[in-house]
């Protein structure tokens, strides 16, 4: 049992590693994030009156765009390496593999996010230092990150290579990004606790049932 | 050609019997059915709309169920029912997309309902486009069967979770709320009859097409083991 | 009780079939290994000797055909080989950006071994790059990341190879190291195949030379008393070509 985490932990800090030896991840995918809420802001243009709308839905644009480039990244980087086989031939069950990967997306992400929230909340006006934003952010990224490794894991082997990664994903993850802009919506307008904790069961549930199942389908996206 | 036609399989068993179900349900939709009170005569597409949308989220389970089996015996066959599955399934899916919105136009002047059922079939539509095309770029061989299977089986998974999210943002938003699946509350016995009868001819088409793409495939696949193996 | 287990092969291929797409590669491979033995495979490139390896790594599966690796199935019980066996291919494994102490380090904790700076110390004295750990990967020239690769096969002391062309962009000097790996950490000897064109080591350094040709090995013998030239001769009658 022990070994099983030190394994997923030893996938954790190889990729930290190199993530803190190139910076190709992290650094440019957080300026490509601000760029998306600027972006959104000159295209919808909003009045004060409007942005408490529009507001959570340019948040989860940015945040899901991101998302989708740092993780297709992770994986391109061990294909080029000739490293995917590499971790094949450890003798560790597939599903470690899978989780090492799933905890290394989900960091980079939520580092992302912690950095665009005040961002965010600058640019909108909007006070972001409340728990169940913090929640639903935390469940939605773990979200993306258990489909989005076992798809990147896919897509890096296609000929399309990391814009299958969106094609894929989208569609997938769409009601975690509904629960979690129409939570967001309902936090920053002081909704009732009740329909809050509806959007967030539904992120808690999407999670348990594809983290399992990302975790069993993952071995078969490995082999040759 | 002709011989083909006149020996006794299964597919052409199929064939004979979808055929005359097929014609009575044009005959009923299009001549016997009476028209519907407030919505009128563009209302008969509702006999197209809902066999096309259970045909259609019936692929989706079939995507699912060959790519699972052949995810665990990795036995072709299942692989073949799958992506012909999913070829057919997309087509079903359009057709469920193109009767809503021409459906929506003439009665409510809009051409896209955000209703629940229509929005899940929009979302399944790109799932099964994104199988078919995942399937197309990967690696041949088992790789990218294989790839195809884990979509097709988080596709299904995924289904009822979008189909629940979209009805709580509708019942949070409610006011677009149309379309033919929302009208559905009660029917008139012949409206019902007319739409058995259409359900169960879609539904044999369904078989019959599917089943011919898999003899398809599986034909194909023989030949690729027999140029690789002896050739 | 140790001589039936001595007996037995330690790498049994049975009816192996592998084919990419329309190509069959591997056609009907039978082959035993027996524990300690050396066995050289030479070919035509294209003639299946890298995917043989490959399978056999697990890195993909096979058409048809039962494999064994020390008694345990290949199919059924991928995990207590991955634990027996040391890989080298001419993929590295190797992450450019990382040091070769770095990397040594991570595949030494994902086999789960305990006396980490040990045992890289020992396969990179081994392999004559111990005063190299501290540079990256990425900055190495082709042998010294092959020396690395051959180290990091090493770690876990397994009792069987599999080599993949080692002696690609290899110096005589680095050649010399490979009979420091006939043995275990102890004195066990290693069960190894090895894929080259290089004929010094298929004399040499093995017991047994074989040959695919067209997808099925069409040669196999033992190299007591064979020469160089022998073999020119044997390998230009079988397959057509000069080795």
């Amino acid at each position: 049992m022990k070994s099983y985490f030190n394994s997923i932990l030893t996938l954790l800090w190889k990729d930290i590693l190199l993530e803190l030896r190139t910076k190709e991840n992290i650094a440019p995918i957080i300026v490509f994030a601000g760029l998306v809420l600027l972006i959104f802001n000159f295209a919808i243009d909003p009045t004060p009156v409007l942005v408490a709308i529009v507001a959570p839905g340019i948040l989860w644009t940015a945040f899901t765009f991101s998302g989708v480039l740092g993780m297709s990244r992770t994986f391109v980087l061990e294909k080029d390496n000739g490293t995917f086989e590499g971790m094949m031939l450890c003798p560790v069950s597939r599903e470690v593999i899978f989780f090492g990967k799933m905890l290394a997306n989900l960091s980079f992400m939520l580092l992302i996010e912690i950095l665009i929230f005040p961002f965010f909340g600058i640019l909108f006006n909007i006070s972001i230092l409340i728990p169940n934003l913090i929640l639903v952010t935390f469940l939605t990224t773990l979200g993306f990150s258990s489909i989005g490794t076992i798809f990147s894991a896919i897509s890096v082997h296609t000929r399309a290579k990391e814009i299958m990664l969106p094609i894929l994903f989208f569609p997938i993850v769409v009601p975690i990004i509904l629960a979690a802009v129409q939570s967001t919506s309902l936090i920053i307008q002081n909704g009732t606790q009740e329909s809050i904790y509806t959007w967030i069961q539904l992120i808690a549930i999407f999670d348990i049932i594809f983290i399992v199942l990302s975790a069993y389908l993952f071995q078969f996206a490995l082999e040759e | 050609m002709k011989n083909t036609l006149k020996k006794i399989t299964f597919e052409n068993i199929l064939l004979g019997i979808t055929m005359p179900i097929i014609g009575v349900a044009i005959y009923m939709i299009f001549m016997w059915v009476p028209t519907e009170q407030t919505l009128g005569i563009s209302q008969r597409i509702f006999y197209i709309h809902v066999p096309s949308a259970w045909t259609a989220l019936l692929s989706v389970v079939i995507v699912a169920i060959g790519s699972l089996i052949y995810l665990i015996n990795s036995n072709e066959k299942w692989d073949s029912l799958a992506h012909s599955a999913g070829e057919v399934g997309v087509i079903l899916a359009s057709l469920t997309l193109l009767s809503g919105i021409i459906w929506a136009k003439p009665i409510w002047g809009v051409w896209w309902t955000w209703d629940a059922r229509l929005t899940t079939t929009l979302i399944l539509w790109f799932i099964l486009v994104a199988y078919l095309m995942l399937r197309s770029y990967a690696p041949t061989g088992p790789q990218g069967k294989r790839f195809g299977a884990i979509l097709g089986v988080l596709a299904l998974i995924d289904a009822p979770i979008v189909y629940y999210s979209t009805v709580w943002w509708r019942t949070a938003h409610p006011g677009m709320n149309i379309g033919p699946l929302a009208e559905s509350a009660t029917l008139d016995s012949q409206m019902y009859l007319a739409l058995m009868v259409s359900v169960v001819g879609f539904t044999l088409l369904f078989v019959y097409i599917l089943k011919e793409r898999y003899n398809m495939k599986q034909d194909e696949k023989e030949i690729d083991k027999l140029f690789t193996y002896y050739g | 009780m140790e001589n039936t287990i001595i007996n037995k092969p330690a790498i049994s291929i049975q009816g192996l079939f592998k084919s990419f797409g329309r190509n069959l590669v591997l056609r009907d491979i039978n082959l035993d290994i027996y524990h300690g033995e050396r066995i050289t495979i030479f070919g035509p490139n294209g003639a299946g000797k890298s995917t043989l390896i490959k399978i056999l790594a697990m890195l993909t599966k096979p058409d048809f055909g039962q494999i064994n690796i020390l008694g345990y199935n290949l199919e059924s019980k991928p995990q207590n080989i991955r634990q027996l066996i040391g890989v080298v291919t001419h993929k590295t494994f190797l992450y450019e950006d990382l040091t070769g102490y770095e990397n040594l380090a991570f595949y030494a904790k994902m086999f789960g071994l305990n006396n980490i700076r040990e045992r890289i110390d020992a396969v990179t004295s081994k392999m004559g790059i111990q005063f190299r750990v501290d540079r990256k990967i990425g900055t190495l020239s082709h042998g010294m990341k092959k020396r690395f690769s051959i180290a990091r096969s090493l770690l876990h002391d397994p009792l069987i190879l599999l080599l993949d062309e080692p002696d690609g962009g290899l110096d005589q000097h680095a050649l010399a190291m490979l009979d420091t790996l006939v043995v275990n950490s102890e004195g066990i000897p290693r069960t190894i195949l090895l894929t080259t064109h290089n004929l010094d080591i298929g004399i040499n350094f093995s017991n047994k030379i074989g040959i695919i040709s067209n997808n099925s090995i069409i040669y196999l013998n033992t190299t007591k008393n064979m020469d160089l030239n022998t073999f020119k001769q044997i390998y230009i009658e079988h397959t057509g070509f000069e080795v």
